[in-house]
């Protein structure tokens, strides 16, 4: 019962945050909410028990992807949307569509996707399990991922050279 | 076990009682320091509010209560004063998972000095402290200004570099230890090697990491010699220059705070938490542990206070130099070396 309740609190969080994320008009306001929905989805693999999982969310997600994404706001100093003359029959067809639409959509998975409600805690993933795995099971992926990362590090470097500083360390030798 | 509602009833009070305790020890370490930098600099620091200026952090709180809260016209509101707020709050959150002492029987009632004890602590203040940048982004940025922008860029990008060599250079205690959970990293720490020296993580070959773990903290609160982004002769103050009164006294309680979690997570994981000479009769027995725990951070708080007093500071591309170049690198070698250790062994 107060699985079912907690389920369904950071759910709604969850789901506001992401509604909060395309109703806002400055962008900034829209960072800050999906910062929202990586805490609330969080508390669900809390609720699952993968509270190593739910650990790494935070700090990964939330505190490392998000604060790049509101820094580059920042810098890029985005403003306010702005509002275009709205068409008034997409929001009385389109939003109610929508709706009817994603429910229709999610029912007929859940009827027939074969799997059952889990109760609190019945995916536990203590990090000694979760190392093993990553350092042992799938050694090669996680190695070919980080390589990867690198690739994209370095692009980014070359990116943001100034050409000025490239021939300034040229001329240096 | 206890039941919920005794569960309940006796973690609210732990958290008041542990709410309490910080924000008094916060308002005595701004004492601590402004005495101890005083004398460093041949000065007595306050003295005149109370018998040796003890009285000084309740005259400072109510004049940052009855100063006048200025909200300057140009700001961002809603970010504006959600900043300091966010700020507080995370900074509070930490002290939830630090253990001071062993289990205290009162009334009947069993209970860990420790408001919960999660199986990934370390983690939880990990994950805290990587969203305390947030505090520090929006202030500068919705302050509307350009100091405060700089001063909250630089101040971000320096926490979030030294978050990372903070993180590595706890990873070799964590493989010493074997487990997250803070309780149990105290308690691979218990006895003595050779009948007197103490089996704390510092003596057992985390020493370089004690250092990188000193230097990651110092920069991660933004305290002297890392304090570029809130240096008056370089920003006016930084991140937090337009603000006044109460959301001013929020950041400045912020830093401490978090001053003082950095130093219970030193003392957790390097110096041997609560474990210390007990002896006496059974009330001084359980009063010992807790009584250690207290003097390491104060030690702890102590050098923070006095590299305050000694150092000049760092100008920005050193310091970021000094996080990348030399202690991440750092970090790495620790951590590779500890691990190959703890292989060969077992």
């Amino acid at each position: 019962m107060l699985h079912l309740a907690l389920f369904l609190i950071f759910g709604a969080v969850c789901v506001a945050g992401a509604v909060n994320l395309l109703a806002q008009r400055h962008p900034i306001n829209s960072a800050l909410s999906l910062v929202v929905v990586m805490g609330s989805l969080a508390g669900e693999y809390l609720l699952l028990g993968a509270e190593f999982v739910a650990a790494v969310q935070v700090i990964v997600y939330a505190g490392a992807i998000m604060v790049l994404f509101v820094f580059v706001i920042m810098l890029l100093n985005a403003g306010e949307e702005e509002r275009t003359r709205g068409s008034r029959i997409a929001v009385l067809f389109g939003i109610p569509g929508l709706l009817v639409g994603s429910v229709l959509i999610a029912w007929v998975l859940i009827a027939h996707s074969g799997t059952q409600p889990v109760p609190l805690g019945a995916l536990p993933g203590p990090p000694r399990e979760i190392a093993m795995l990553l350092f042992h099971d799938f050694l090669l992926p996680f190695e070919v991922t980080s390589v990867l990362v690198l690739i994209a590090i370095m692009g980014a470097v070359v990116l943001a050279a100034r050409p000025e500083a490239v021939e300034h360390t040229k001329k240096e030798g | 076990m206890l039941s919920i509602e005794t569960f309940i009833i006796v973690s609210v009070i732990k958290t008041v009682i542990a709410i309490f305790v910080l924000l008094t020890a916060v308002a005595y370490s701004v004492w601590l320091e402004r005495k101890v930098i005083g004398h460093i600099q041949n000065r007595w620091g306050p003295t005149r509010v109370g018998p040796f200026g003890l009285l000084q952090p309740l005259a400072d709180g109510i004049k940052f209560l009855f100063k006048e809260d200025l909200t300057p016209p140009h700001v961002y509101k809603p970010l504006y004063i959600a900043a300091p707020m966010l700020a507080v709050a995370l900074a509070l959150t930490s002290i939830a998972v630090i253990p001071i002492g062993n289990s205290i029987t009162i009334g009947g009632i069993q209970t860990p000095l420790q408001i919960t004890d999660v199986n990934i602590g370390l983690l939880i203040i990990l994950g805290v402290t990587s969203l305390g940048v947030y505090g520090v982004a929006l202030a500068g940025w919705s302050s509307n200004s350009k100091y405060s922008l700089l001063g909250s860029l630089r101040a971000s990008a320096q926490m979030v570099s030294y978050e990372v060599s903070l993180g590595l250079s706890l990873i070799g205690v964590l493989i010493m230890s074997g487990t997250l959970s803070l309780r149990g990293i105290v308690d691979a720490q218990g006895g003595t090697f050779l009948g007197f020296i103490p089996r704390w993580n510092i003596f057992q070959g985390q020493i370089v990491a004690f250092f990188i773990y000193l230097m990651s903290a110092y920069a991660e609160t933004n305290r002297v010699p890392f304090d570029l982004p809130e240096a008056e002769t370089e920003l006016v103050a930084g991140y937090h220059t337009e603000y006044s009164a109460m959301k001013f006294a929020m950041f400045f309680m912020a830093e401490y705070v978090n001053m003082i979690t950095v130093a219970c997570l030193a003392t957790l994981l390097f110096l041997g938490g609560w474990h210390g000479p007990i002896f006496g009769p059974s009330v001084l027995q359980a009063i010992l542990p807790v009584f250690w725990f207290v003097l390491k951070v104060f030690v702890f708080l102590f050098i923070y206070i006095w590299v305050r007093g000694t150092l000049p500071r760092f100008r920005y591309d050193q310091l970021m130099a000094f996080g990348w170049k030399f202690l991440l690198p750092l970090a790495i070698a620790n951590l590779v070396i500890t691990a190959l250790i703890v292989a060969l062994k077992s």
